[in-house]
């Protein structure tokens, strides 16, 4: 019999409660409670601190371990290469970088993996400078690529260890409630920070927005939040539709698109109530435009458009085209105003969208998918990381995830980029297994994958210009020639990792 | 001979990215332009691009034409030289006047077409009428070649001659759209309106292309890719208007088996005007993607 | 065909092609050739332009030839219109042309 800290006198032992834990006051085992009562404001009770520096400090980031980012700014990222900085300054070393995702910006990362300030990069994707360091050779590890998907796969399975996310947050309050769609540097959906903020060991929100208490509605939750830094900028919301995201003029894209939605209306997959989602790149988001045309004329509507959000999207949604949407990452300042606006444009996180091993991610719901693809094989493998001269300049993104959710995945491209096919004996990087994909759209004639019979019978009674893959393959090596082979050397500089975990290939280096 | 030439889209020859594939846009005519749309200094640079493009490339079952320079300019002849040995469908005369410039280049085709054992005729013509003395004499030239198979107005002088401008509604035309159209029609070939060139204004470029196919026209000459699906969605007909065709070819077939001349449907004579345009319907569904029976044409 | 002064033609626009031809006496045939598609299509250009040099005869001459992803017969197309504004050729020999 003992007495606790409230005077109460209890036994040591009570049957079926093997070791009874005695109270030891109100303030003992909850540090974060304030322990002065009285005035509203003070203590401060927040979780701000004065500097990035400080935050890291703080957060006890050590040689070895490994940091994450988004990538919701894409071009406009300005956090990843700050942040790196001052940790080089602070002179930790040997660090792993999650990032779910690098761009064009991340060029003076270089600098720091020449220095061993990073030892390892894990991301969907590489491109610009950064990219072609890499694929010549430029880090002693392998980069992992993984798909969105995958990615939060590996950090809710714990096969992704994040020690410390760097999380830049367009608004935040003073406890950690974030959203993305208020404040100056709006980048809309937080899709890929969420997963991180549940998952990282330690959790630093970066803003240039600091609301009052509480900031609701909040994608990223108080409960998840050790540190917050003020600072001028988290980044630049007007790049983030610069490349790959922007909306094409380009007669070749659109007339693609155009043959696109004119494969999904003939498909059977084109019915009321119907589900899509189109990817990055010129004639897959001009698709979405056509689309709209085929929806009114049909007396259609789409239950719900996934993924990266575009204008083309919400105009839909607004004009009752489009019931719902899921927005994992908003493409324009359209789609950010929107997902702030619009009661049925709703976040979500990476997990919900793609991963595979959660008890349901979204894109097993989805009808019809359009992507983007650098080459396509006979066996209709795409590559969407390394270009016709085997450097890495792409991502994996939601490619494989969505195509093998969806019913229908169709893949746009123009038959010949520069002077070389697109369509190739087999492709330089696997990204989405052949297996996955089902129709190849080009500017010179559609293929359909030989495993669905029906899809190209549909194609075929309305009229679309049908060819086997083969025959476009001909069809481009009579206007190109044949290419000479890509002269590899024999390091591996990169790991394609499948969504499930699995490696489904190698990146070597380029001589 | 081709029936359908709803589009022709003109490309500048100088231009490598739009000559290698521009027929992937599915005009029914590509037409190449050395002339107008190519600067002096690029004449022989242009020209030579085409030459080897014609060559090499496959364009597929889309016709393709070139717009070479009148012979009363240093380059036309070299054009014709050229052109004819890297065989288009068509030669598209620019300018012409009457039916001896016709004539002219005619018989230059012919010279070179015996030079390389081409059989004579081969290459078609198309006459572009861009003056008022070419609308005087458009019958003439309507009639000046076996070779020529459509004439085509060409606006963008001709207003300027006439001392006016283009008009949304396009009334200043109507004479020349009109007196084109009867000699076209009177010689039994094809006539193809002139460009809309304010190309971002897509109602403009529908209501203009209603209006020429009201008149009777053919087709219309495009500058921009987006207008080839505008304007066949155009020439179009409607299930109805194909499925009257088909009732009218279907009667035709039976009275041919019964060996008779009388053609009656509904009770009603169907004459040959009525044919015509019941075959004119079936050809412009069967390129439109509209299902259409095919065996009855 | 005899270089008399420099010749150009072509663009530096995508899918096209900018060929100088100047002239090289006494030092025979050099390409110089920049491509973007280099690593894949080097070969198959430098011998097209060999053959085109040899088919006009032009035995002396620097070719520079810089490559934004032509076909090749764009490239063909304005190396032979190049080789005839340096050999001031303002009519080619249409019956000699392959």
């Amino acid at each position: 019999m003992g007495r606790n800290a409230a005077g109460r006198e209890i036994p040591e032992n009570i049957p079926g409660f093997e070791k009874v834990a005695y109270f030891e006051g109100a303030y003992a085992h909850t540090p974060l409670i304030r322990r002065e009562k009285g005035s509203r404001t003070l203590p401060r009770l927040n979780k701000l601190v004065d500097s990035i520096e400080v935050a890291i400090e703080k957060t006890g980031l050590k040689d070895g371990m490994t940091i994450s980012f988004h990538h919701h700014f894409r071009e406009g990222d300005v956090l990843v290469n700050r942040i790196l900085d001052i940790i080089a300054g602070l002179g930790i070393k040997n660090l792993t970088l999650a990032s779910s995702s690098l761009t064009t910006v991340h060029a003076p990362l270089i600098e720091h993996i020449k220095k061993g300030v990073i030892r390892k990069i894990v991301t969907s994707g590489l491109r610009g400078e950064l990219a072609d360091a890499i694929s010549h050779g430029l880090m002693d590890i392998p980069v992992l690529i993984h798909s969105h998907g995958g990615r939060a796969r590996a950090v809710e399975s714990g096969q992704l260890e994040i020690d410390v996310a760097f999380l830049g947050v367009p608004s935040c309050d003073l406890y950690g409630n974030a959203n993305g769609f208020n404040g100056k540097s709006a980048c809309g959906s937080l899709g890929y920070a969420i997963v991180d903020a549940r998952n990282a060991r330690k959790v630093v929100m970066v803003t240039d927005h600091l609301t009052e208490y509480p900031n609701t509605p909040f994608s990223i939750d108080q409960d998840h939040v050790d540190h917050i830094v003020v600072v001028d900028s988290v980044g630049d919301p007007g790049r983030i539709s610069v490349g790959a995201t922007r909306m094409t003029q380009d007669p070749r894209e659109l007339l693609i698109a155009r043959m696109a939605a004119d494969s999904i209306a003939a498909s059977g997959y084109f019915e009321d109530g119907f589900s899509f989602q189109t990817g990055s790149g010129g004639a897959a988001l001009a698709v979405t435009k056509f689309l709209r045309e085929k929806m009114i004329d049909r007396n259609i509507k789409a239950s719900f458009v996934l993924g990266g959000i575009t204008s083309q999207i919400v105009k839909l949604h607004e004009e009752g085209l489009v019931k719902r949407i899921l927005d994992v990452q908003s493409f324009d300042l359209d789609a950010i105003r929107s997902i702030g606006a619009n009661r049925h444009h709703t976040e979500i996180d990476a997990s919900y969208y793609a991963n595979p091993l959660n008890k349901g991610c979204v894109v097993n719901k989805l009808n019809v998918v359009v992507l983007s693809a650098m080459e396509v094989d006979i066996g209709f493998n795409v590559n969407v990381i390394t270009g016709s001269d085997g450097v890495i300049r792409g991502a994996s993104g939601g490619h494989s995830d969505t195509a093998i959710g969806s019913g229908l995945s169709v893949i746009v491209a123009p038959l010949v980029r520069g002077r070389t096919s697109t369509i190739v004996d087999s492709v330089t990087t696997v990204i989405t297994p052949g297996e996955s994909v089902d129709v190849l759209v080009t500017d010179h004639g559609i293929a359909v994958n030989p495993r669905r019979p029906g899809v190209a019978e549909s194609l075929k009674a309305a009229r679309l210009p049908i060819y086997t893959i083969e025959e476009l393959k001909a069809k481009a090596e009579h206007l190109t020639g044949t290419p000479e082979p890509i002269r590899f050397g024999r390091k591996i500089v990169g790991l394609v990792e499948y969504r499930d975990g699995t490696i489904v290939d190698v990146i070597r280096e380029v001589e | 001979m081709k029936t359908l030439r709803r589009t022709m889209l003109y490309v500048p020859g100088n231009r490598a990215a739009m000559v290698k594939d521009a027929h992937i846009y599915r005009p029914d005519t590509l037409m190449f332009d050395l002339e107008d749309g190519v600067p002096y200094p690029e004449k022989d640079s242009a020209r030579m691009l085409v030459y080897y493009a014609l060559r090499t490339i496959e364009y597929g079952d889309v016709e393709t034409a070139v717009r070479i320079n009148g012979l009363d300019t240093p380059y036309g002849r070299d054009d014709i030289e050229a052109i004819v040995r890297a065989k288009p469908d068509l030669i598209r005369i620019p300018k012409t006047d009457s039916a001896d410039s016709v004539r002219e280049v005619e018989q230059i085709i012919e010279e070179v077409e015996r030079k390389i054992g081409l059989a004579v005729g081969t290459i078609k013509l198309f006459a572009a009428i861009e003056t008022p003395l070419g609308v005087m004499n458009a019958p003439e030239i309507a009639r000046a070649s076996a070779r020529l198979v459509g004439i085509a107005l060409g606006a963008e002088d001709l207003v300027t001659n006439l001392g006016t401008t283009r008009s949304e509604d396009g009334i200043e035309l109507l004479y020349a759209r009109s007196r084109i159209l009867f000699a076209a029609r009177a010689a039994g070939i094809h006539a193809i309106d002139t460009v809309y060139s304010d190309v971002c204004n897509d109602e403009g470029f529908i209501a203009e292309t209603r209006l020429i196919k009201q008149l009777g026209f053919d087709g219309k000459s495009v500058v921009q890719p987006h207008q080839i699906d505008m304007a066949h969605k155009i020439f179009t007909p409607t299930v109805e208007e194909v499925r009257n065709a088909e009732r009218t070819l279907t009667a035709l077939h039976a009275a041919e088996e019964r060996g008779s001349g009388v053609i009656a449907l509904d009770g009603k004579m169907i004459d040959k005007p009525m044919v015509t345009r019941a075959r004119r319907i079936l050809e412009l569904a069967l390129a439109s993607g509209v299902e259409a029976n095919k065996e009855l044409l | 065909m005899k270089i008399e002064r420099t010749g150009m033609a072509g663009s530096l626009e995508s899918s096209d092609v900018l060929v100088t031809i100047d002239p090289n006496v006494g030092r025979g045939v050099e390409v110089v050739l920049k491509s973007i598609a280099e690593s894949r299509f080097g070969k198959q250009i430098r011998l097209l332009i060999e053959e085109t040099l040899s088919e006009l005869e032009v035995v002396e001459a620097r070719v520079q030839v810089e490559d934004r992803s032509a076909l090749d017969c764009t490239i063909k197309a304005r190396l032979v219109t190049a080789i005839h504004r340096a050999a001031k050729m303002s009519h080619p020999d249409w019956e000699h042309l392959s």
